[in-house]
């Protein structure tokens, strides 16, 4: 990656973060904290990861990505509307009535949504699904899916882990967004999913710990995912809860709140200021 | 006419899916290891390749048949009731139901013909958990050629099917040459003009040995097979309701929530009509041979002709 080349994702970061606040805001509801902390994770992924083309949303051979914590959708619809599945302007409607944009991702509604998803520990399983079509198929497109930490306390996660490495699908490449939080405080203190690597190893992953926020890190870990074989991967991405937007950063409150119009403006300011800094570099 | 077979649905329903493999290269079977019991063994046996155990993971195998379905697989998802519809009635709804998946749920053991098993097993709700889901179609097959058939009728139809499938052997009563099976659409099997009794599943033939014991004494009751209870045939249902004036409903699940509720539901919104609803009369089962255990539950055919009676008076 070049400096061109993470600037041109930065920039593209920055406008996803835009996205998920306009859309938060006017929809005066939804899930900014972990939204904002994956929204470089989004970025990677549909800017220079994933084979998708916007227009050909359903083509077969596509790789597929299932938000399993269908929550953050703001953040997976800010970068569709970046990559052109759909008008920017659609995020002023998410959670309206007669939106194409839900509460929680449906794959009938939007396009370039892959899995309905938002009941937690579920995206996982459709994912592994996924990837053993793939398998069946001999087709050679890959599977992503987007984890919360706090995600992991549900069983069916494990079932899914335990499915995935017991069937060896090195196609299937899941990341946990780290942020540390869930709605009723630190991971660590209300459901004690860590430690994370040491679970996944044990269920037969390869495992990577990488700065979420870092898209250098991010594009050596899924290279590295990518050539790993006989094996599913992780990557657990640190993050910070709403990343970009300094009064959401490491803020539990943030995770499922919506800005008023003051924070609204203070917001969109801070990351006006942030997309102008980059561009003037 | 074709020869009476007695088998359970659940051998039915192996055979069939694993007859129909080579026309569906598309359709796989999952699995949550208990291949042996539900039947799916068949196709494993088969079509090895195609098989996949999932081991004893219930509400994931509901994940992974979903994602199959997203890439164009028609996954067969086989568990007891209890399992495929209770423990993973969420995935069902959310991951299946909600997208419209082409998943075919398949809950084996139905009922309180598990027999032996006991009430952890005997599961009288997967109709009604299913019924709650929009746009689930509901097949609850009476016989050998009745279920070959709903096992066709569900790869050809495109979206979420739960399919019901029991333990104990039936004999068929069906003519497998010439049986038609049609999604949504109920058979009359008697006719009879003095009282319609609307059955599913086991509890069909029951029902018709209760009808022609009946017949014997001069009693014409109607009887209805009812293999889909969701759509539900309701113009069958209306129509008998207006001609006989009298319904019974026979099913092997409680009562709450499942086929004698859904045509209670039809009958006092469209045709108020004296009913009476046979089934498990919401309270759970126990351990005992199965047969014995219909008995019990008054799920024969000396009881359904005796509550027939009853509600003709006679």
């Amino acid at each position: 990656m070049n400096s061109c080349e993470k600037k041109s994702l930065q920039l593209t970061a920055c406008k996803v973060r835009m996205n998920v606040i306009e859309g938060v805001y006017h929809a005066k509801s939804g899930h900014p904290g972990g939204s904002l902390s994956a929204a470089d994770i989004y970025t990677y992924l549909y800017f220079r990861e994933l084979r998708v083309n916007p227009e050909k949303p359903q083509d077969p051979d596509r790789d597929r990505f299932v938000l399993s914590k269908g929550h953050t959708c703001p953040g997976l619809y800010g970068v569709l509307a970046e990559k052109g599945y759909f008008s920017r302007e659609e995020m002023k409607g998410l959670r309206h009535i007669g939106s194409m944009l839900q509460g929680h991702p449906n794959m009938q509604d939007t396009p370039g949504v892959d899995m309905s998803s938002g009941s937690l520990g579920q995206g996982i399983s459709a994912a592994c699904g996924m990837a053993l079509a793939a398998k069946l198929d001999q087709k050679d497109f890959r599977v992503y899916t987007l984890l919360g930490d706090g995600e992991l306390e549900e069983g069916q996660v494990w079932e899914a882990a335990m499915f995935a490495g017991h069937k060896k699908l090195d196609n299937l490449c899941v990341i946990v967004d780290n942020n540390g939080l869930q709605i009723d405080g630190p991971i660590s203190e209300v459901g004690g999913p860590e430690p994370i690597d040491e679970k996944f190893r044990a269920f037969g992953f390869d495992v990577q710990m990488v700065d979420g926020h870092d898209f250098e890190a991010l594009e050596a870990a899924f290279a590295h995912a990518k050539a790993v074989e006989g094996k599913p991967s992780v990557i657990i991405a640190k993050t910070v809860k709403g990343k970009g937007v300094s009064f959401m950063e490491n803020q539990v409150g943030w995770h499922g709140t919506a800005p008023n119009a003051e924070q609204y403006e203070t917001a969109m300011a801070e990351l006006k200021q942030a997309l102008a800094g980059l561009e003037a570099e | 006419m074709a020869e009476m077979v007695k088998l359970a649905t659940r051998e039915s329903f192996g055979q069939a899916v694993t007859e129909l493999a080579e026309q569906y290269p598309q359709v796989v079977v999952l699995d949550a290891d208990l291949a042996a019991a539900t039947k799916t063994g068949i196709f494993k046996k088969a079509y090895p390749d195609r098989f996949i155990d999932c081991g004893i993971a219930e509400c994931n195998m509901v994940g992974i048949a979903a994602g199959l379905a997203t890439c164009g697989k028609i996954p067969f998802a086989a568990s007891f009731a209890m399992f495929t519809a209770g423990r993973a009635f969420e995935q069902v709804r959310n991951s299946v139901g909600y997208p419209h998946l082409n998943v075919k749920l398949v809950g084996s053991h139905a009922g309180i013909s598990v027999g032996e098993d006991g009430a952890t097993h005997q599961c009288c709700e997967d109709l009604a958990l299913m019924r709650t889901i929009p746009g689930m179609v509901i097949l609850n097959p009476a016989d050998h050629y009745e279920m070959k058939a709903a096992v066709k009728a569900a790869i050809e139809y495109e979206g979420p099917v739960y399919l019901r499938l029991g333990r104990l052997a039936v004999e068929s009563f069906n003519n497998g040459d010439d049986y038609s099976f049609e999604i949504g659409k109920g058979i009359t099997l008697r006719q009879g003009d003095d009282i319609t009794i609307v059955a599913t599943g086991l509890m069909v033939s029951e029902t018709i040995k209760a009808a022609d014991a009946l017949a014997e004494e001069g009693i014409h009751a109607r009887v209805i097979n009812i293999h889909t209870v969701k759509p539900l045939d309701e113009e069958i249902i209306l129509k008998a309701a207006k001609e006989t004036g009298k319904i019974i409903t026979v099913e092997e699940h409680n009562v709450i929530g499942g086929l004698g509720e859904a045509v209670a539901a039809v009958l006092s919104e469209k045709c108020p009509t004296p009913l009476v609803r046979m089934g498990v009369q919401d309270v759970f089962g126990y351990s005992g041979p199965a047969k014995d255990l219909l008995k019990e539950f008054g799920l024969c055919a000396e009881n359904i002709a005796a509550v027939t009676k009853k509600a003709l008076g006679k």
